[in-house]
């Protein structure tokens, strides 16, 4: 991909004025916006951690050391929500990934009407999540939504889906996975459009079936993307906010209640601030783990 | 003649395929469309009402008559033009520094800030901006909507930019063009799409951002996804304004991503999209 990779040479006549430096100038300003709109609140977050930090108390916070991480540990809720996000991340990464698969499979092979269809599929991933949320809600409704009407067209019982304790968690991921399979279908055709054919022709010559030369040769292949994918996946599924704030809030009770929601119950429903940074750094380091985690994998996994 | 009818067998499995691939995301955009066109009745009837028999804009109407649309399509459409002219106008630069200078780096940073989660900044942003008296301002939520944007920008742009050969960059080099000039004149305008592209991905993750706006802004300032939020919890089982609600807000991304389509392939293959 990099063609244009190396650096630019510096001809003698252009050494005038800012030389070399003026990439640095260019760069400075975005860095240090994103370190003031990034690094600032993370090492604000930290502070606040160790304090008693609470929305309009008078005076500075005390400072009360790792008592906030230590009642973390004890709270009943954060530890149920951490098994639960993973839960839903779980689905959240395997449903788009494997269906997004497929069809950037289905969508490599050329046919008439490719081109909108591919546009088409890939909509979920662009609308509005709140928009989204609205309307699988209505689907969902056990008496009048459309999902058990369908269901009931072949047999099959009306569901409680977000409205019960047990299936609200795999419902949200369901919604979870209709949007985020054009993602991965997407990212997936990228890879496939830049395969080289050789390793095609040769399985030809070979006899291999179509379903062979899939298994052992395009997959292979294109298992860095798959990684690719499966990593910002990951990253997206475990930060999960929208749908589920907005179809089911954590509920009913806290069956749904991921991290995330968690976390934004105890900083702006509560307002346990110093609690809520205790949790955010948490959260954090879980995320930086998984992160790092996923693409040592892929570096040793990727072009075997 | 065997050959022939196998060949279509397996078009027809093919398509019928396609179509199971195809069935979900079709039926939601149908269903959403359909729920917002017909009347009451129809939305509540049990079983309901897949082909209906009249339709009817009065959800619609309802919608404008019941609310201030407008005036947070014009939250949004701030909030979305000043966090993306911001973004391009820092990022686009840097992304174009990073390539030349390779300082890669700094590509760390921007991973960090994709890898963090919204709610982390969202707590001491909200008391930073409650002690500068920037909170319930327009100021606050562009400076929010930076953290989708400018990670973004710089990212797509770095790959446009590797894309673009030093040679040509070195020709206007030589005729005496400074390295700020031949961004300028050489590398900017032969990586437009990328702007293009990066510049309306920025604009339609800050219009579809929820979380920001629900903290930082006050009822006046609320954008479009914010409001219809809101309006659900009194409007519980009046589906149809809920479903033209709901379609209005989300209609301009998709058009916008029709208009992009081409291009977010691209993109992506560059790295990681969302915020």
């Amino acid at each position: 991909m990099a063609v244009g990779a190396r650096t630019l040479p510096s001809p003698r006549r252009a050494r005038r004025g800012l030389g070399r430096h003026v990439y640095t100038l260019m760069i400075l300003p975005a860095v240090v916006t994103i370190l003031l709109i990034i690094a600032y609140p993370l090492v604000y977050t930290l502070w606040m951690a160790v304090h008693e930090y609470s929305m309009g108390a008078a005076g500075p916070p005390p400072f009360i050391g790792l008592a906030n991480y230590r009642q973390l540990l004890a709270n009943q809720r954060f530890l149920e929500a951490i098994p639960r996000t993973f839960l839903f991340t779980a689905i959240g990464v395997l449903g788009p990934t494997v269906l997004g698969t497929v069809a950037a499979l289905v969508f490599a092979r050329p046919f008439p009407g490719r081109g909108l269809l591919r546009t088409v599929f890939s909509l979920p991933m662009m609308a509005t999540p709140v928009s989204v949320a609205l309307i699988w809600q209505m689907m969902f409704h056990p008496q009048l939504g459309i999902l058990n009407y369908l269901l009931s067209l072949v047999g099959i019982g009306p569901q409680p889906w977000i409205f019960s304790r047990t299936s609200a968690l795999p419902s949200l991921a369901l919604v979870e996975t209709w949007q985020w399979t054009p993602f991965v279908m997407l990212i997936v055709l990228g890879g496939l459009a830049a395969l080289p054919t050789e390793p095609y022709e040769a399985a030809r010559i070979d006899g291999a079936s179509r379903w062979q030369v899939i298994r052992y040769v395009t997959i292979p292949l294109v298992w860095p993307y798959i990684m690719v994918a499966i990593i910002l996946r990951a990253i997206d599924a475990l930060k999960t906010f929208d749908i589920i704030y907005v179809m089911t809030q954590g509920g009913p009770g806290t069956a749904s209640e991921t991290l995330n929601i968690f976390l934004y119950l105890q900083a702006f429903a509560f307002f346990n601030i110093g609690f809520a940074s205790a949790v955010v750094v948490v959260y954090f380091l879980i995320l930086m783990v998984m992160s790092v985690g996923l693409m040592i994998t892929r570096q040793k996994t990727s072009w075997q | 003649m065997a050959v022939t009818a196998r060949r279509l067998g397996s078009r027809v499995a093919f398509a019928g395929f396609l179509f199971l691939l195809m069935a979900p995301t079709l039926f939601f955009f149908y269903w959403m469309i359909s729920l917002s066109l017909k009347t009451d009745v129809d939305n509540l009837a049990n079983p309901p009402v897949l082909i209906p028999h009249s339709l009817t804009l009065k959800n619609y109407v309802y919608v404008f008559q019941s609310s201030p649309l407008p005036r947070f399509a014009v939250n949004s459409i701030v909030v979305g033009v000043g966090s993306t002219a911001l973004a391009l106008l820092l990022g686009v630069p840097a992304g174009y520094g990073i390539a030349r200078s390779r300082r890669y780096g700094l590509a760390l940073l921007i991973l960090v800030a994709r890898i963090t989660p919204a709610l982390s900044y969202l707590i001491p942003w909200f008391l930073l901006f409650q002690q500068l008296g920037l909170s319930n301002t327009y100021y606050a939520l562009i400076i929010s909507h930076l953290i989708i944007g400018l990670p973004l920008v710089m990212w797509i742009m770095m790959g446009f930019f590797e894309g673009v050969h030093p040679d040509l960059e070195d020709a206007a080099l030589i005729d005496g063009c400074s390295r700020f000039g031949s961004f300028l004149r050489v590398a900017l305008p032969l990586t437009r799409p990328g702007i293009v592209v990066s510049g309306i991905l920025a604009f339609i993750f800050s219009w579809n951002n929820l979380i920001f706006a629900v903290v930082l802004a006050g009822p006046r300032l609320q954008t479009l996804p914010v409001a219809v939020f809101n309006v659900m919890s009194f409007e519980q089982i009046n589906w149809g304004p809920l479903a033209a609600a709901a379609l209005l807000i989300t209609a301009p991304v998709l058009l916008l991503t029709l208009l992009v389509q081409r291009h977010i392939v691209a993109s992506l293959a560059a790295g990681g999209l969302k915020g």
